[in-house]
């Protein structure tokens, strides 16, 4: 089962991630599949119902503003696949 | 030297204390539990004895958890470990810090010990969407372990661990505790720090212990809980034994029985050891009442917009920059990050992270993501409704038993309900435990079911009460039950 308004291959480029073609076909049929059970949903009134974003209603946690210890420079970088002069390299965002 | 690792944490600590054998010759137990077991069962990625051993060598008996090694799944960070969550995007990742769980199992001398496999990026009911490698379940290698925690089961299961940590989106400690046949507790979300959890869906991940038995579980809580600085979710609330009610039985317990748990199309065999438990509990005095959450049939749909929204914007820090896979050569910024995730997720993560995009999308963000948190506040009323008139419900923790490695992975749907009896808990925020309370004999293998004990937010310490009543009153020694 597919679904309409699911056009796999655009969301995929919205979410960065490149497909190939049989797996594009694979998940619009497994995905509009999904979101056919998910419509059930729609069986239920919900008008005047309030959105549940969290868990525990915990607002504005706050704590005393100091510095603390963050990572060491050597640490964080680790793990950075390019790394030059002690910095994260990153893919050139610019045309020349 | 007599085989240790048949032992509980509790029997463990208390011959530590009686001087019958060291936190060194424990670990040496597990060592070679893990080289003889371990290769049949594949719950550990990896393990580092050395580190561990220099840990137990020089280990204080006298710390709460002092000398006893936890194993870990592979999203909680271990500094100097490998923190990979069974993904190839995180396949040459070490952890440069420790979560706060691993902190203070530290501090009560307790030893993070290995990396369990998981799920990738614990989305999964089977381990069988690690990148690595197949988990496979101790009381029948040719059938799955559950999932997202697999591995902290498969261990537990096999006596290749003493007790583990895993992590609870939609059912990931508990669905694998019941097809494994351990104890495994989901906390009440707040309770236990996320900080060094990576995260997949930030209102639903949870933290909890898995253990043979409920004891085990509840002396690990108390070293878990506590409010953090580094977690802002985290709660604030005052110290707690969570072995506190231990030891009592069930008479006068208010043990709620939601008609929508026992459903058509469960198997039945599960369906009658639940039940027989069930009436178990109630020669040992407990109170059946029969309760409604008319909500049920909702939450997998709620979970599978909320989860994969949620996942969708948690697993877009992996960009190839700081960390991560980086594909070669990228001709751009978009191409570098488009194949870096395609090449380093999986299936599975990728189907999710789709899904999440499009229900948080432009035009369909109403229909899908603002319905489903609507919803979820219908779900949490049920169970507010229900807590009104039970201390805890009762039910399966899993419709099904194990099933066979291979059987579902080309039907993801099929897959995402084999979590229907343990995601609205994390929906609404409470707590749960599974427990093992029977077997199904198939094709000359015993498998195991387990049973759900579901309580309000922030009442572990009751819920354990009530699970170690069941436990040491039903008659079967689950902390010694072995596989074959």
């Amino acid at each position: 089962m597919s679904n309409p308004s699911l056009d796999v291959r655009d969301v995929a480029r919205l979410a960065r991630i490149e497909l190939n073609d049989a797996e594009v076909a694979t998940f619009q049929e497994q995905l509009g599949r999904v979101l056919g059970y998910v419509e059930q949903l729609n069986a239920l009134d919900v008008s005047g119902v309030e959105p549940t974003a969290h868990a525990n209603p915990v607002f504005n946690v706050l704590r005393v503003d100091e510095s603390r210890a963050g990572l060491d420079r050597r640490d964080a970088l680790k793990n950075a696949p390019r790394v030059a002069n002690n910095l994260v390299v990153v893919t050139k965002v610019i045309d020349q | 030297m007599n085989d240790l690792s048949t032992l509980t944490v509790h029997e463990l600590q208390a011959g530590f204390r009686r001087g019958d054998f060291t936190p060194l010759e424990a670990l040496e137990s597990l060592e070679n539990a893990i080289s003889s077991r371990d290769p049949q069962i594949g719950a550990y990625l990896s393990r580092d004895f050395e580190t561990a051993r220099a840990a137990a060598a020089s280990a204080d008996i006298l710390l709460p958890l002092g000398g006893v090694p936890i194993a870990i799944k592979d999203a909680i960070n271990v500094q100097g470990e490998p923190c990979r969550c069974a993904s190839k995007m995180l396949e040459n990742f070490i952890s440069p810090y420790d979560a706060t769980v691993i902190s203070k199992l530290r501090a009560a001398g307790a030893i993070p010990f290995g990396r369990l496999n998981m799920d990738e990026f614990a989305m999964g009911s089977s381990t069988e969407n690690s990148a690595f490698q197949k988990t496979r379940n101790p009381w029948d290698t040719g059938r799955i372990p559950g999932g997202s925690s697999g591995g902290s089961a498969a261990s537990v299961a096999s006596r290749t661990a003493f007790a583990s940590l895993g992590s609870d989106t939609g059912g990931s400690i508990r669905q694998p505790a019941a097809l494994c046949g351990v104890v495994g507790l989901k906390p009440s979300y707040g309770r236990v720090s996320r900080y060094g959890l990576v995260a997949f869906a930030s209102s639903l991940d949870q933290i909890g212990p898995l253990a043979r038995t409920t004891r085990d579980c509840a002396s690990l809580m108390n070293i878990l809980a506590g409010k953090d600085s580094r977690d802002s979710t985290s709660l604030d609330l005052p110290a707690e034994d969570f072995t506190a009610a231990l030891g009592r039985d069930l008479r006068g317990v208010k043990l709620g029985i939601p008609k929508e748990y026992f459903v058509d199309g469960m198997d039945t065999r599960v369906r009658s050891r639940v039940e027989a438990a069930i009436a178990h509990c109630e020669s040992q005095g407990a109170e059946l009442i029969e309760v409604s959450l008319p909500h049920t049939a909702y939450a997998v749909g709620v979970y599978y917009i909320i989860a994969t929204a949620e996942a969708s914007a948690n697993l877009a820090r992996f960009d190839g920059v700081r960390y991560g896979h980086r594909a070669d050569h990228p001709r751009d910024l978009l191409d570098h990050y488009m194949r870096s995730r395609e090449e380093g997720f999986g299936s599975e993560v990728k189907r999710r992270i789709i899904l999440g995009t499009y229900v948080l999308s432009s035009g369909y963000y109403d229909a899908y993501y603002l319905r489903a948190q609507k919803v979820r506040t219908l779900i949490r009323r049920d169970f507010e409704q229900a807590f009104e008139k039970v201390d805890a419900l009762v039910c399966p923790t899993s419709p099904d038993l194990a099933f066979r490695i291979g059987e579902r992975t080309d039907d993801p749907l099929r897959m995402y309900l084999a979590d229907i009896f343990t995601i609205a808990t994390n929906l609404a925020g409470i707590c749960g435990l599974s427990v093992p309370c029977g077997f199904v004999e198939e094709n000359g293998r015993s498998l195991p079911v387990g049973m759900q004990f579901l309580g309000r937010a922030l009442d572990e310490t009751r819920l354990l009460g009530i699970a170690d009543a069941y436990e040491r009153s039903c008659g079967l020694d689950f902390a010694r039950a072995l596989p074959k």
